[in-house]
């Protein structure tokens, strides 16, 4: 065991990678939700497909911000299906926010590796299994979905930003203190700030089908903050 | 230092060489054609910039790939998905 752990190359195989990751590494996948009564047990059934196929150690905390629709509800149900060693639910009383529900999440999280997806479909789980491969492969701190290179690609057109990253868990606290801005520009400040850090980035092509079920919230305010958000950016760092 | 008073700097620092090589404040003797090619540089600079980035996002949008496969074996699994979650109790 201690040859695997000194050792910093890559897997050599698929099972290397499942042997290495259950004996040292749990990732804790941060589900944030808003009225995500459909699209929920979908991304958990996915999700729990995904680790168990790869033999990968891993938790599900939701964080409902006390949806009207009956969220919490739902995630009860999925914790007495799959143990609440695997499904962690730690629900607010009301909407306050992405980067406070990560705040949030983390206290509760035991992973040494933190997953941050949206629950409502947009990122497919079966990308989770390379995200850690490229992770270990590299050695990266932060490992982030790109639309943009290799196979990925959208279908469905959008205009709206949607993150699926994979942080090593001291990256991401320390990011997230020092980040400022509110709602989605949030998550590129955390880029920005990493790449002042000196964190390393790896980037793994996926694919982004648009919303299955419920309604986006994002509308043309949130295109107008983004901008400047964007700006702030600019100024600030 | 901040990225915008990077870019402020860079922008103060050409944007007083240009003028001051155009005016001839300087007093240097330039020779007819280099006058000719640095008159309109900073107009041409921002054409060629507008341009540069009206092609780049031209060319991404083109490229971008269409993922119709993925959309697909989503829908399948979702059935799949409904199906085992309702044999194990939950209720939609």
């Amino acid at each position: 065991m201690a040859s695997l752990e000194v050792s910093g190359s890559p897997p050599r195989s698929r099972r290397e990678l499942e042997v290495r990751s259950t004996l040292q590494d749990k990732y804790s996948v941060l589900l944030p939700t808003y009225n995500e009564r459909e699209n929920l047990p979908l991304i958990v059934w996915l999700l729990v497909k995904s680790f168990s196929e790869s033999g990968i150690n891993y938790e599900i905390i939701i964080i409902d911000d006390g949806s009207p629709d009956g969220t919490r509800d739902v995630a009860e149900q999925l914790e007495k299906i799959y143990g609440s060693d695997r499904i962690l639910l730690r629900p607010r009383e009301k909407k306050l926010g992405l980067g406070t529900a990560y705040i949030h999440g983390m206290k509760h999280a035991t992973g040494n590796y933190i997953i941050i997806m949206d629950a409502d479909l947009s990122h497919h789980p079966k990308f989770i299994p390379e995200f850690i491969r490229k992770q270990k492969e590299g050695n990266f701190d932060i490992v982030s979905g790109t639309r943009y290179k290799g196979n990925g690609g959208v279908y469905g057109w959008d205009l709206k930003r949607k993150i699926i990253r994979l942080y090593r868990k001291e990256v991401l606290e320390k990011l997230i203190e020092k980040c400022v801005s509110k709602g989605y520009v949030f998550q590129m400040e955390m880029i920005v700030r990493a790449r002042q850090l000196n964190y390393t980035i790896g980037e793994v092509p996926i694919s982004f089908v648009d919303r299955v079920y419920g309604e986006s919230k994002l509308g043309g305010n949130e295109i107008v903050s983004f901008l400047r958000g964007l700006l702030t950016l600019f100024a600030t760092t | 230092m901040m990225k915008l008073a990077q870019w402020l700097w860079g922008l103060a620092i050409l944007g007083s060489t240009w003028p001051a090589l155009t005016t001839g404040a300087l007093g240097l003797e330039l020779s007819l054609s280099f006058q000719e090619v640095l008159w309109p540089l900073p107009a041409y600079l921002l054409v060629s910039a507008g341009c540069y980035a009206l092609g780049t996002v031209g060319y991404c949008v083109a490229t971008f790939h269409d993922c119709e496969d993925a959309a697909r074996e989503l829908q399948s699994q979702i059935q799949e998905a409904r199906a085992d979650l309702a044999r194990r109790g939950l209720r939609f």
